[in-house]
Parts: C-alpha cells; sequence; structure tokens
C-alpha cells in the first residue's frame, strides 16, 4: 500500500469519503486508540489530576475520545475539515480549530500540560505547495509548540518516517527549538509491530523505555540527546589517545597503538547507534586481511 | 466549539503581529450554553494561567457579569462554580475573532474556528 502522504495534500486526501472511512474502519480505530494509550502512557501526566492536553492533528478525534476517558481537558488542531466535521458529528468534548501546524502555533506560553499527536508530522515533510518548505515549517511548528508547553512538560508523536533522514530532520528541527529528549522506537525488531514515538521533553527529564515485546530486554534508540553524549565520549576518546601518544615522539601520533579489529568494531557500533542500514554483522572474519591475489 | 478556556489562551499567530494580540475580539456571535461535568479542582489549578482581566472583558462583552472586575486573593465556592460556567460550558459557535493589533479576522463557523493564516501572514 502507498503511503497517503505520497498521494495529496492532507486536507484534500482526508475527504468526506476517507474521512467517514477512515472513523468507520475497526482496525484503524483499534491501531489509533492503542497508540493513543500508549502516547499517553509516555507522555506521563500526574495521575488523578486533569490537564489541558493539545492534540496535534486530531482527525475525527479516536485520540480525542480516550483524552476524554481519562477525564482531560483537551484542544484539538487539524487541517481537515472533513475530519472536523465527523468529530463534530461524533460529540467529542475538546474544543476544535482548523488549523495549518505548519504555520504555527499562537497559544500564550505556558498553556498545556503536554501535547500528543498521532501520525500527523510526517505530513510536514511534504511540501505542497510552491511557498512550503518543510524545514522552515518544522521549525514554525516546534518553536511555537514549545512555549505553548509549560514547564516542565512533555510532548508525544507517534510519526511514520519514510527514511533516516526524515527522523534526522525531524528530530533537529526539534532540538534547534529547545527541546530535550528523543526517539523512543516499540518493538524495534518487528517490521510490524514497530512504532516510533518521538518524545519531546521542555525542560530536564529521561527518555522512557521502549517496549520490546520480551519482559526485560527493553533498549532505548538514544537518537536524541543519548547521541550527542556518546559523539562527546567518541571525541574524549579521540582526545585522550591522542595525548597518550604525544607524551613520545611527535611525528607518530600513536598510530600503530590502536588495533584494527577494535577500530573497525567500534566504527560499526557508531554506525549502528546512527541508525545508518546495512551495517556488515560482526563475526570472526571482521576485519580480516584479504588473501592477496595475482 | 470554542469555550472561553480555549479564547483565553488563544492570541493572534499572525507575523511580526507581537504586541497587543491578546485577547480576541469576538463579533457577531452566537451563543450556546452546554452544561458541562463540574470539576472545580482543575479550575482551581488553572487560575494561574489565565489572564483574569482578558477573561471578565470577553465574558462581559457576551453578557455575562458573574464575575468580578479584579482576580480574588481567596476565591470562594460561587466564584469557581461561576468561573465554571464561564470557562466551560460557554460554548461560541458562530461568528468572528479579530486580532486589536493587525485586524486579522478568523471566523467562526459551525463551532470550529479557521486559524489558517495567508502565505504572507506565516511568520518565519
Amino acid at each position: 500500500m502507498s503511503r497517503p502522504e505520497e498521494i495529496s495534500p492532507p486536507e484534500i486526501f482526508y475527504g468526506d469519503v476517507e474521512a467517514s472511512k477512515y472513523t468507520a474502519n475497526s482496525r484503524i480505530k483499534s491501531i489509533q486508540s492503542q497508540m493513543t494509550q500508549r502516547a499517553l502512557e509516555l507522555l506521563a501526566l500526574p495521575e488523578d489530576d486533569t490537564a489541558f492536553v493539545l492534540d496535534i492533528g486530531c482527525g475525527s478525534g479516536l485520540s480525542g475520545e480516550l483524552l476524554d476517558e481519562a477525564g482531560h481537558v483537551w484542544v484539538g488542531v487539524d487541517i481537515a475539515p472533513s475530519m472536523l466535521e465527523v468529530a463534530l458529528e461524533r460529540e467529542v468534548e475538546g474544543d476544535l480549530f482548523l488549523h495549518d501546524i505548519g504555520q504555527g502555533f499562537g497559544f500564550r506560553p505556558g498553556t498545556f500540560d503536554g501535547a500528543i499527536s498521532i501520525s500527523v508530522i510526517q505530513w510536514l515533510l511534504n511540501a505542497d505547495s510552491a511557498s512550503h518548505s518543510p524545514p522552515q515549517r518544522l521549525n514554525r511548528f516546534f518553536t511555537t509548540l514549545h512555549s505553548a508547553l509549560k514547564n516542565p512538560s512533555r510532548a508525544i508523536f507517534q510519526f511514520y518516517p519514510n527514511s533516516d533522514d526524515q527522523v534526522q530532520m525531524i528530530v533537529t528541527a526539534a532540538q534547534r527549538a529547545g527541546f530535550g529528549g528523543g526517539l523512543v522506537v516499540d518493538y524495534p525488531n518487528s517490521k510490524k509491530a514497530r512504532k516510533m514515538y518521538l518524545c519531546l521533553m521542555v525542560g530536564q527529564q529521561e527518555i522512557p523505555k521502549a517496549l520490546d515485546g520480551t519482559t526485560d530486554g527493553m533498549e532505548v534508540d538514544g537518537q536524541g540527546l543519548g547521541m550527542e553524549k556518546r559523539r562527546e565520549e567518541i571525541r574524549n576518546e579521540r582526545k585522550r589517545r591522542k595525548d597518550a601518544a604525544g607524551g613520545g615522539k611527535k611525528g607518530k601520533r600513536g598510530k600503530t597503538e590502536v588495533d584494527a579489529k577494535e577500530w573497525i568494531l567500534k566504527k560499526k557500533d557508531l554506525y549502528r547507534a546512527r541508525g545508518k542500514e546495512g551495517v556488515p554483522r560482526d563475526s570472526k572474519y571482521t576485519a580480516r586481511k584479504r588473501k592477496t591475489y595475482f | 466549539m470554542v469555550r472561553l478556556i480555549t479564547h483565553n489562551m488563544l492570541a493572534c499567530h499572525v507575523k511580526n503581529c507581537t504586541k497587543d494580540n491578546f485577547p480576541l475580539v469576538f463579533s457577531e456571535v452566537e451563543l450556546v450554553i452546554r452544561p458541562a461535568p463540574e470539576n472545580l479542582e482543575f479550575i482551581q489549578r488553572f487560575l494561574p494561567k489565565l489572564d483574569w482581566t482578558a477573561l471578565v472583558d470577553t465574558a462581559r462583552s457576551l453578557g455575562d457579569t458573574s464575575l468580578p472586575e479584579t482576580m480574588p486573593d481567596q476565591i470562594t465556592e460561587d466564584q469557581l462554580k461561576a468561573l465554571h460556567h464561564v470557562l466551560m460550558e460557554m460554548h461560541i459557535e458562530e461568528g468572528n475573532m479579530t486580532c486589536r493589533n493587525c485586524g486579522h479576522v478568523y471566523p467562526i463557523s459551525n463551532g470550529i474556528p479557521n486559524m489558517l493564516l495567508a502565505e504572507h501572514e506565516v511568520g518565519r
């Protein structure tokens, strides 16, 4: 199945027909509600307290219904009028806005206790008109969202990226806007159940753990700040090595000290941590010299 | 379905419109009162976020005078109930919201305000 964001802009794709289809489909419904549940879990709002939550790309209010059930007061924004109409028919509790999130929000600073967004921000990466520039729209979106959230609070985005480049682009834009946090990938080894959540935080907080299917084998794909730390470590490591080598003769720069295999393994680890595709497995053949043929 | 709780948080987001862009002024309003379950604790916690003057002005322009001019230091339960009515039960179904600074009009139809901007109004 091709991806909806490759077909047409969101306000056209989710027209009357698609909007009612979307909301009537029980499979979509159950997936959406599962993801919303998980997003709410990651959002970690204080229990038993009513919070003021922003639902970005609320659509027909499938996620809003769960927010209602949890007793939160919410505001939903979406760009597709047909979807909002369906939401009105379904009589959800929240306030609905027709809004292009790429144009930024006008909410006063510190308004919301949290924000969720289910399968939306990948749409921001499309340039649907000549004047749209995805980096600019992402930037505007994240900066205005950052100021609309109170400190401390979280924003959870579930999304379907097309490639690693897209993930990188979104994460950098969020970091530039001042958010902390990073990616949480649930069930990273399953093709079907794999879900990406971007957990953004205002203020100092820790990234939540990802689900893995097993009880204890949790894995966090620390693309965000974790990555930054890692890079720092590597830089330090390199510096330390240089310093140690610099004790002897200056001309050699400690080239011989590093084992070739170690170096290759470290590089491969680094690539894996960065999420690069097609990094070869480690085996007993790793870093072996090839036979010389003539 | 614009409730005043949301309206009190909403400023104009047109490019370079940063001063005096709050609150948006209602006009040609069609008001609907829908009872909502009371959650006074939430209202109490929400108090510091509210802009009291803007709220009272807006409520008066919509014909509700139950709120005092200045924010009371010790809020009573009756005042909380009045606040609940103003914030959560008053819905604007039709009308316009106008920015006092740049004059941009956000039309509300069927309870949904249209916040879309024209290309030249989008901030960077």
